[in-house]
């Protein structure tokens, strides 16, 4: 569409490959250039890494970061979808539920942090509870967007074939409303993952985001810091792909008429 | 004497919109006979489609009734299938599950059965796992025509069904309806805008005007089936119809 | 005029409820709405409310103003070039799920504690998705309209600024204002760990000095309203005719 010739297959690995190269020379260099004694230079944070994974504290972390989510994002999917679900087809009761939603979506999980704490202390429960909220709202939003974008063909052809209230929900309006629904659980995971880091801040003592404060406080260790960032970038890498996966099952793809 | 399939009685249909009142149908009253194939023929937006939606059970005529083997058409149901264009194919199911989505009644081997039929008689086979989004809009069509008569309705609503494919499978897609229509022998109303497809496909023709419809004319079309579209009678039903709509011959 | 109303009375029964509920049992903990009213009543005649209330509007500007004015032209550029986007979509797709708060102990490293943190990472809550919206915005835009746009003869700079440019503004407009109710997010977080004014500093303070719960939930409402209030102004960019074009199907 733009610029000059297609690219060349071996052009996809090449350019990334010689971006991040040059970008790891210029850190690198970075660091030897102004000396300093504090901030990791690359070789620094790949130490870290490895040095996280033998004392076998990398994998307890990540495993309980991914914890939280599990349970905080599956809950809020469990109770967001079917709620999102009868808002979208009632219009009603949309309307008059969603001023309510649309006065606490701005105020992020993190500002709930204080709220947690007091009625459920330092912990786990409370880090949960705040992945919940977080994901919660956007799940919400995208299946009332889901629904209510429904064509109405697809009502009317369901009503024709003799489908009863219940059967049109699950096997006319839920489909249908899937892919919108799927995206939202994207956004929503992506939140999760956020506020988890965050809750694990100032909240827990066990997890990733734990880690970076705790490499910090104690012993100004800012290659574990460093090291702990990227791998939290990875793993949410990693969780945006695998639901993106999702997105491309058939049964959903013809959602996604125009996605690049 | 074929008994009236579906009779409509003075029915008038007025959409209120912000406040204004717009008449869309007026005092439509029409039988159908069973087994007929009937053309609804108009100008976009003269209300022939809402008149279809109507008999189907969609909507509720302001006054007047239909009536369906003499019953009052109260909502949409499964003995009388109403055809969408193309985009009515459900495209998170397969071409199977599309044509198997109204038979939830049946056994798993009699849904066998009845697949394997339907997606022979539209030549779909080869396509049974196969996605809408990877047919083509002809393909489509036949699928949805598949879908409606799996359920073994005994009348069919087709809303401009053809209108989005190009006119060569256009043809196609009309010999095929025709043909399904002789094997089935089901009451078959169609709405179009093409004087041509009218005279090629129905028995009769009902012509209506700019909205508020009222219907102009009922054409009958006695030419039996396969139609030469070149013989001296179907140019003078056309013809006929084309001056009742005020078209000049020359453009 | 009673269904506008219907909202506002599930609001009222909220409010009641919670305000019944804690009567009914007094944890010394949760504050009744009453007492949250009469907190920010408080807060507002020390002109306490009023500071923070600009302190933390004036860095989420700054960190906001600047996260746009680096990630829209960045983004274009890479947009527009697909090598670019080759070269560096794998980095930026591993920077963005890291919180900004992850960077808080690098910001306190290079910033140390003070506003110029905060801003930072506020910056860098709103600079990679804006930069990922603008990076979509042109790849998504149709061919027919470069193509168009040569055929009419139009130099690079004015396809640039007549044809690139107009296509992508409204999903730009939508990012920008995703992006501010991020920064706004992160400017509460920003401040609970890293200054020492502002509503998310509010916040740990009530309670680290003095449990203040009514002022804790009390900064907690005010900052879910400034954060709908900055929603609904972008929301009215959105409405302008000239950007309207795409928005038709809504």
């Amino acid at each position: 569409m733009n610029s000059l010739a297609e690219p060349k297959k071996w052009e996809k690995i090449f350019w990334p490959l010689l971006a991040t190269a040059l970008l790891l020379a210029l850190w690198h260099y970075a660091v030897a250039f102004t000396g300093t004694k504090i901030f990791p230079s690359p070789l620094d944070v790949k130490n870290g890494i490895a040095e996280l994974i033998r004392k076998q504290v990398l994998w307890r972390d990540i495993i309980d970061s991914l914890r939280r989510v599990a349970i905080g994002f599956g809950a809020a999917t469990v109770i967001g979808i079917p709620l999102g679900l009868i808002l979208g087809w009632y219009p009603a009761a949309n309307k008059v539920v969603n001023p309510v939603l649309q006065i606490l979506r701005p105020i992020s999980p993190i500002a709930w942090i204080p709220v947690a704490i007091i009625l459920l202390g330092v912990g786990d429960h409370a880090a949960i509870s705040l992945i919940f909220l977080g994901a919660l709202f956007p799940i919400i939003v995208a299946s009332v967007d889901g629904v209510s974008n429904v064509p109405s063909v697809f009502r009317l052809a369901g009503r024709n074939f003799g489908l009863g209230p219940a059967r049109l929900l699950t096997q006319v309006v839920f489909p249908a409303a899937l892919p919108k629904i799927i995206v939202g659980l994207r956004i929503a995971l992506g939140i999760a993952w956020l506020v988890v880091v965050a809750a694990e801040m100032i909240a827990v003592d066990s997890g990733l985001g734990y880690l970076v404060i705790d490499s910090r406080n104690s012993g100004k260790r800012y290659d574990l810091v460093v090291a702990a960032m990227l791998i939290i970038g990875l793993i949410g890498l990693i969780l945006d792909t695998g639901v993106r996966r999702l997105e491309k099952l058939k049964s959903i793809r013809w959602g996604f008429r125009d996605e690049s | 004497m074929r008994t009236a399939k579906l009779q409509a009685g003075h029915v008038h249909m007025v959409f209120t919109r912000d406040g204004k009142s717009m008449p869309v149908l007026d005092d439509i009253s029409l039988e159908v006979a069973e087994g007929e194939f009937v053309c609804l023929l108009g100008p976009s937006g003269c209300g022939k489609s809402t008149l279809l939606s109507t008999m189907a059970g969609f909507l509720s005529p302001t006054s007047g009734e239909i009536k369906i083997d003499g019953e009052v058409v109260h909502g949409p149901d499964p003995r009388r299938i109403f055809v969408f264009q193309e985009r009515g194919v459900f495209p998170w199911l397969t071409v199977e599950g599309n044509i198997a989505f109204g038979l939830f009644h049946l056994t798993a081997p009699e849904r066998r059965q009845r697949v394997d039929h339907y997606i022979k008689m539209v030549g779909l086979e080869g396509f049974e796992k196969a996605y809408p989004p990877a047919l083509s809009g002809g393909m489509k069509q036949r699928l949805e025509v598949a879908r409606a008569l799996a359920v073994n309705p005994d009348m069919l609503f087709l809303d401009e069904p053809f209108g989005a494919l190009d006119s060569i499978t256009r043809l196609v897609m009309r010999g095929e309806l025709l043909r399904i229509w002789q094997a089935e022998r089901k009451t078959i109303i169609f709405v179009t805008h093409d004087i041509d497809e009218a005279v090629q496909l129905a028995d009769r023709v009902v012509v209506m005007s700019a909205r508020p419809a009222t219907i102009q004319q009922i054409v009958n079309i006695d030419i039996p089936h396969p139609r030469d579209i070149s013989s001296a009678r179907y140019l003078e039903l056309r013809d006929g119809i084309f001056q009742q709509i005020g078209l000049a011959h020359k453009i | 005029m009673i269904v506008r109303l219907r909202p506002i009375a599930l609001i009222a029964v909220l409010l009641l409820l919670w305000q019944f509920a804690v009567t009914r049992n007094p944890t010394h903990i949760l504050p009744t709405p009453w007492a949250v009213a009469t907190g920010i009543g408080e807060l507002l005649q020390h002109g306490l409310l009023l500071k923070y209330v600009v302190a933390s509007l004036f860095r989420v500007t700054w960190g906001f103003a600047l996260a746009v004015l680096l990630a829209v032209p960045l983004g274009l550029i890479i947009g527009w070039n697909r090598r670019a986007n080759m070269a560096l979509n794998p980095l930026l797709q591993i920077l963005r799920p890291i919180s900004p708060l992850a960077w808080i102990p690098l910001a306190i490293l290079w910033f140390g504690v003070g506003d110029l943190a905060a801003i930072f990472l506020i910056f860098l809550g709103c600079f990679f998705p804006l930069l990922l919206t603008a990076i979509n915005a042109v790849r998504g835009i149709p061919a027919v309209y470069i193509n168009a746009g040569r055929n009419f003869g139009l130099s690079s700079t004015a396809l640039v600024s007549r044809v690139l440019f107009p296509a992508v503004i409204p999903q730009l407009i939508i990012g920008m204002r995703i992006t501010l109710g991020v920064g706004w997010l992160v400017v509460v977080a920003a401040e609970m760990i890293a200054v020492s004014s502002g509503l998310g500093f509010l916040i740990v303070d009530a309670r680290n000095a003095g449990n203040r719960y009514d002022l804790v939930v009390g900064a907690m409402v005010i900052i879910g309203l400034i954060g709908l209030l900055l929603d609904m102004g972008m929301r009215s960019l959105e409405h302008l005719k000239s950007l309207r074009w795409s928005y038709s199907e809504d």
